[in-house]
């Protein structure tokens, strides 16, 4: 059921909203020092990220970071608290610069676009890049069902029936339809912990991203939602790209396709993730897989 | 020895802190004690001149009994009304720059501005709305006392609203922004509706601010004794009704004027009574 929603998503998306993806072509690719070696050659890459450097203030958060991260497969973010994963990953939908004093220098490509060109506008590529929060955060002033589809309703889309529409699949593929169906007009707050990060993940689906950025999404969530969540996951990233921090390293184990470890605002390695845990090249990501430092 | 010396010192200790907590105790009911008060005088001195007449009657002629504030009561609510079309929007766009906008500097200032206009002696503001309105109109008028009392209710209004937009949490304007709506959408439909109630409750608190008010009224919308149906004719308000009533040399006036600050220290309970339930029913609803 699932794998067929997520093929009419794609059909409807391609239809209502052809979309620009410039061609990320080998010829004007730079080396990358962070690029997945055994990444599918002829998939293009949904970020090719160049020299990303980012600032808080004084405080340099990321540095020199380049890395290129693979489309519909999930690549995970590891590193100790404060070793710049949350930047990094707000730097992919131009999150960053709201932070007072923020500031960011380098080039992140998203299917090919320099999203920090300056005619491009930051609301049309948050529109492409989702993102899944920490804590969950449904708006309270809104019902289920108005939470599925605030994003639309607040970009001028009226018609009931789309609504209603694009609001059932989103919550289908979250999982969360079964669970909310006759109870879409109660408030979004009245739900449970995981029920609530799912329908924040509705949320971001219902706008029809083309990537999804989770915020360690499971983190404030009991094993058994955790668990949903990952399920999740393994579902979306057949259409999505999907780019996920977390602390949790077996989580990263389980459900990523690629890991990318950071540490001290620098990429140290990104492989795959079989290979991240089990073999790793650099000498510092053995000891953190490893559980020797942080 | 050095133990009864510490016991010795141990009593004192003890009698000292059963000193302070009386003197304190005793402070805090001096602090409520006015309100006891106030409520007591004027019921016991104006309840029996509240009556049906006073809410539906015009004043009466010098010399004959009765009559009634309707006039000042409706004139006291449009001013009010005037004020808030001036206030509420200045005030409340004022907090959002503050708070969604403004950089630290500018907001400092503002805020310091603020801060002194909230002090600004109340007759200051009369003095202010008789030279921008009353002289160019040429006139005492309702509008020159809506400006007036305006004015006063913009830095209150600023201040509340921005401190309640604070109080909405960021994941809030993270969340909807990351959904790519846009920046004014998401202050306007998602932080500004969250905040709702306690922007409503701060709106409410300055009305009842400024719904006392007398000084700035005196010459600007300076009072009449009959209906007023131009805004940019004089226009009673119960304050200034009490002003004249009070310093009257009539028997019946002067329980007039008590029955006046009955009604509008009622009034303004009410309007206090409604925030309490309003913040109340929030509390309860953000609970978890």
């Amino acid at each position: 059921m699932i794998p067929h929603l997520l093929e009419k998503h794609r059909e409807t998306r391609a239809m209502n909203s052809p979309r620009p993806r410039g061609s990320a072509s080998a010829s004007n690719m730079p080396e990358h020092q962070g690029e997945a070696p055994s990444a599918d050659k002829s998939a293009p890459a949904a970020f090719l990220i160049n020299r990303l450097n980012a600032w808080f203030g004084q405080l340099q958060a990321l540095c020199d970071v380049n890395l290129q991260i693979p489309s519909t497969a999930v690549t995970a973010i590891i590193g100790p608290s404060g070793c710049g994963k949350s930047t990094f990953l707000r730097c992919l939908n131009r999150m960053h610069e709201l932070v007072r004093g923020a500031r960011l220098e380098g080039e992140v490509r998203l299917f090919g676009e320099n999203i920090y060109a300056p005619q491009v506008d930051a609301t049309l590529i948050r529109r492409r890049v989702g993102m899944v929060f920490q804590k969950s955060n449904p708006f309270p002033t809104m019902t289920i069902g108005e939470n599925v589809t605030v994003g639309l309703r607040l970009n001028g889309i009226r018609s009931r029936a789309v609504l209603a529409e694009r609001m059932e699949t989103a919550l289908q593929m979250a999982a969360l339809w079964d669970e909310v169906k006759d109870r879409l007009n109660k408030p979004g707050l009245s739900l449970s912990g995981g029920q609530q990060q799912r329908l924040c993940i509705a949320r971001a689906l219902a706008v029809q991203p083309d990537v999804l950025l989770m915020d360690e999404p499971a983190s404030a969530l009991d094993p058994i939602a955790t668990m949903k969540i990952e399920e999740l996951i393994q579902q979306l990233k057949k259409t999505y790209t999907i780019v996920i921090v977390t602390h949790n390293m077996q989580q990263a184990a389980r459900c990523s396709d690629f890991t990318a470890f950071f540490y001290l605002g620098r990429l140290i390695e990104l492989d795959d993730t079989e290979k991240m845990f089990t073999n790793p090249t650099n000498k510092q990501t053995e000891d953190y897989v490893t559980g020797r430092f942080g | 020895m050095t133990m009864q010396v510490g016991l010795a010192y141990h009593r004192w200790r003890k009698f000292k802190s059963l000193i302070m907590s009386v003197v304190s105790f005793v402070c805090a009911l001096l602090v409520i004690a006015p309100l006891g008060l106030v409520l007591f005088y004027l019921i016991k001195a104006g309840a029996n001149a509240v009556n049906w007449n006073f809410f539906t009657q015009l004043p009466k002629s010098v010399g004959e009994s009765g009559g009634g504030m309707a006039n000042a009561i409706v004139g006291t609510l449009v001013l009010l009304g005037l004020a808030s079309v001036i206030g509420v929007p200045i005030g409340v766009l004022g907090g959002v720059y503050l708070c969604e906008y403004g950089s630290d500097k500018a907001n400092w200032w503002i805020r310091f501005g603020a801060d002194i206009l909230n002090g600004v002696p109340s007759i200051v503001w009369g003095i202010v709305a008789y030279a921008l309105v009353v002289i160019p109109m040429k006139g005492f008028s309702a509008f020159a006392g809506g400006v007036a009392l305006g004015f006063m209710m913009i830095p209150l209004i600023m201040r509340t609203t921005e401190e309640v937009l604070l109080l909405v949490p960021n994941g809030y304007r993270e969340a909807a922004l990351a959904l790519g709506i846009s920046r004014w959408r998401v202050i306007v439909r998602i932080v500004m509706k969250t905040a709702f109630k306690g922007i409503i409750t701060g709106v409410l608190l300055a009305a009842a601010r400024i719904a006392g008010e007398t000084a700035p009224l005196l010459f600007t919308a300076f009072g009449n004794r009959y209906w007023t149906h131009n805004l940019a004719n004089p226009i009673s308000a119960l304050p200034l009704q009490i002003f004249t009533y009070a310093i009257s040399p009539y028997d019946d006036w002067h329980r007039q004027a008590w029955a006046g600050a009955l009604v509008l220290i009622l009034m303004v309970l009410v309007i206090n009574v409604g925030v309490r339930f309003l913040t109340r029913e929030r509390l309860s609803e953000t609970g978890r």
